[in-house]
């Protein structure tokens, strides 16, 4: 019973192709591919001999032309002369800008209300339990319309800001909050402005490097510290006193209402569209990153509470030393697909008018153009591109947090 | 997933393709309904009334062809467009021809691959303000906000105007007509752009029309007609001599009221023509003798087309101006039908 017998060393029949499990799969992959890549090969051919027929044929050169539009929330130089690649790097950036807003928003968004729904308190977990399932059960594309619609209608316009006696004030005489969205002032950059940015980003070290020695100190002798008012006396003194003694090198370049008859000028103008797609990607994405974070935080053995209560740490000090570092463990791979989520979702930009570059390449370009395939094209390729390097990058922080197997 | 994708995009391609090779005329027939491309909705020109059925200028035009074609006004499937689907829809063959105050222009027609029948509205774009503004010149809208309808001329005009005056503005990008008037309507932008036609659309279902004016300047031409793909000249004769026989009949004096009466009793050959009693015309179009004469009754001439749904004694109140007859110092003019 116990002796193997040596499989036959017979001729290969073409059979076992079909009947030896040492080919099999093999020959299911291969003809997997070959039809794969002759229905491929036929769609191809048949899109080309169609194009042809019609007198179409697929051309990159429009991205050089010229693009003829304006597109209203720009991040690099633009104007209507340049290229529809420039077209197509703007909407780009403008993808990027709101993916990552709404990737940070919705991390705080989610691990707030993730770990409030544990709560014991019966109130709080209630509400973010309704939280959760009112936005999580929506499409977000309507959540997208309710928040732009909300804005637009309940918002002031830009014109009560405006002129010599307006009806609005602005807030602290800097921040004005109009259906077109939010002015605030911009920073001038004067004559040894960098002098002042260095000292801050200096400080900032410093800062770092005072909380890790008090660190160290206190693993090492058991001497405490403290933490608080030292690191904002490093973080802020030596950036304020540099400032005045410069002789104040940074202005405000406040919003000017008298400068313009339809609108503020000057400041940060954060348009509307920005705002809402932000804030719906945001609060939507945010009430499944809470489930992946209740998930995570449950998956931690009672048992590890426990232990930290019983060495005497309090409730907030138990969740972020103990918990939430051994749910990460189980919260990472979910939230990276939540964070790809974000970025696919922001083509829905398009809705409320945000120049995402489904907008502005795969939708105006395309549409002045005609280059349909082209520019779809080349948005499938860049939202691949993107969803990998997202993937790519919390693949590494994954790697850096989970349980380390040796 | 991405291979899924591509597939897709080319099957819907390959299909699309396919579906443009056959005779549009004959599937039309076919399938015993015509499916026409119209707008989301611009009162006057295509929009459905209070009983769900598709009215206006643009519609009338759909209306006809089926007439002409089918036997039928009402074989008419209405497939509402955007600024941005409408080419895409006619392209792959999903409607069969496309009537949506669309601009005829070089690049629509050459590279885009579409025939342009003929021009049924001769517009201009224009701007609407809020009287409150005080604005009685486009080149003092420095710094506006400007709502504008994405994909279409308007937004390349739009830009050109200001440069051209060397102004700034900022434009709202929209996808409606409907959404173009929300944002307007609630401030978000300055004044709103499009044809002047269409202006005087939007504003006739305005609360307070009174309280909006259009600016004086029509910053570019936008001649309106319909169109069908290119490569397909029978249908696209089929749809351009339904647009001429129109506006012919009102040339002639022939309306929807007093058409059996003149084809009965006409001794005006070119009437007779017209509306088949003489000549072969419809046969030399794959259509009987009377296909215009049905074209006609469906919604009246061009000129009854005009008045009924978008002439001075509607709410849109547009006058004849530019689309008057050529014998009434306008540009609406059919070649004969000879």
């Amino acid at each position: 019973m116990t002796t193997l017998t040596d499989p036959p060393q017979g001729s290969f029949h073409l059979s076992m192709l079909i009947n030896d499990t040492r080919y099999r799969s093999m020959t299911f992959q291969v003809i997997a591919f070959i039809l794969l890549s002759l229905s491929v090969g036929y769609l191809y051919s048949n899109l080309a001999a169609n194009l042809q027929a019609q007198g179409l044929r697929i051309d990159f050169s429009f991205l050089g032309a010229p693009a003829g539009y304006d597109i209203n929330q720009r991040l690099i130089e633009y104007t209507s002369q340049s290229t529809n690649a420039r077209a197509a790097i703007v909407g780009i950036l403008n993808t990027l800008l709101v993916a990552f807003l709404a990737c940070l928003m919705a991390t705080v968004f989610g691990v707030f209300a993730g770990v409030l729904r544990l709560s014991n308190n019966w109130l709080v977990s209630k509400i973010m339990a309704f939280y959760v399932e009112i936005f999580r059960n929506i499409p977000v594309l309507i959540w997208i319309l309710i928040i732009y619609g909300i804005m637009t209608v309940s918002m002031p316009g830009a014109r009560p800001y405006l002129g010599e006696n307006p009806e609005r004030e602005m807030l602290f005489g800097m921040f004005a909050f109009t259906n077109r969205g939010v002015y605030s002032p911009a920073p001038i950059w004067g004559e040894g402005s960098m002098v002042v940015v260095a000292v801050f980003i200096l400080s900032i070290i410093g800062t770092i490097g005072y909380r890790r020695y008090a660190t160290n100190l206190l693993y090492k002798t058991g001497q405490l510290l403290p933490m608080g008012w030292p690191s904002l006396v490093i973080l802020f003194v030596p950036t304020i006193a540099i400032f005045l003694l410069m002789g104040q090198p940074i202005g405000l370049d406040l919003p000017d209402p008298l400068a313009n008859r339809f609108n503020l000028r000057g400041g940060i103008q954060i348009g509307a569209p920005l705002i809402a797609i932000w804030f719906a990607l945001s609060i939507y994405t945010g009430a499944f990153i809470a489930e992946n974070v209740r998930a995570g935080i449950q998956a931690v053995s009672r048992g590890q509470t426990e232990a930290a209560s019983a060495l005497g740490l309090r409730s907030g000090r138990v969740m972020s030393l103990v918990v939430l570092p051994q749910a990460l463990r189980v919260i990472i791979p979910p939230l990276i697909s939540q964070y790809l989520n974000i970025t696919k979702n922001s083509s829905l930009a398009i809705l409320v008018g945000y120049a995402d570059v489904t907008a502005t390449l795969g939708g105006i370009t395309l549409n002045q153009t005609g280059r349909a395939i082209e520019c779809v094209v080349l948005m499938m390729l860049f939202y691949l591109t993107i969803s990998l390097l997202i993937s790519a990058v919390m693949n590494v922080y994954n790697n850096s947090v989970k349980l380390k197997e040796r | 997933m991405k291979k899924s994708v591509l597939l897709g995009a080319l099957t819907v391609a390959g299909l699309a393709a396919g579906a443009a090779a056959a005779g549009t005329l004959d599937d039309v027939k076919a399938r015993g309904k015509l499916n026409c491309g119209v707008t989301t909705g611009l009162v006057g020109f295509a929009a459905p009334d209070a009983n769900g059925e598709w009215k206006g200028f643009d519609v009338a035009v759909c209306r006809a062809v089926a007439a002409a074609v089918l036997n039928d006004p009402t074989a008419v499937e209405f497939v509402p467009t955007t600024g941005k689907t409408r080419f895409t829809a006619l392209a792959s063959g999903e409607i069969d021809m496309l009537a949506r105050n669309t601009t005829w222009t070089f690049s629509r027609d050459v590279d885009l691959k579409f025939t342009f029948v003929g021009v049924n509205y001769y517009d201009g774009q224009g701007f609407m303000v809020p009287k409150a503004l005080g604005v009685t010149s486009a080149k003092e809208l420095d710094g506006a906000t400007v709502c504008i309808q994405t994909g279409t001329t308007t937004e390349l005009n739009l830009a050109d105007f200001f440069r051209a005056n060397n102004i700034s503005y900022e434009p709202v990008p929209i996808e409606t007509n409907a959404e173009g008037q929300q944002q307007y309507l609630a401030g978000a932008c300055d004044t709103y752009t499009t044809d002047a036609s269409g202006l005087a659309a939007t504003r006739a279902t305005f609360e307070n029309p009174g309280d909006h004016v259009l600016l004086p300047e029509i910053i570019s031409k936008e001649p309106l007609g319909p169109l069908v793909r290119h490569g397909d000249d029978e249908w696209g004769d089929v749809v351009r001599w339904t647009l001429n026989a129109l506006i012919t009949a009102e040339e002639l004096g022939v309306t929807s009221t007093n058409i059996n009466e003149m084809a009965a009793n006409t001794t005006n050959p070119e009437v007779a023509r017209l509306l088949g009693t003489e000549g072969t015309l419809g046969e030399m179009l794959g259509l009987d003798a009377e296909w215009s004469k049905r074209a006609i009754a469906a919604e009246g001439n061009y000129g009854e087309v005009f008045a009924k749904n978008i002439g001075e004694e509607t709410p849109i109140g547009l006058a004849r101006g530019l689309n008057a007859q050529w014998t009434n110092g306008g540009l609406i003019y059919s070649p004969p039908f000879r």
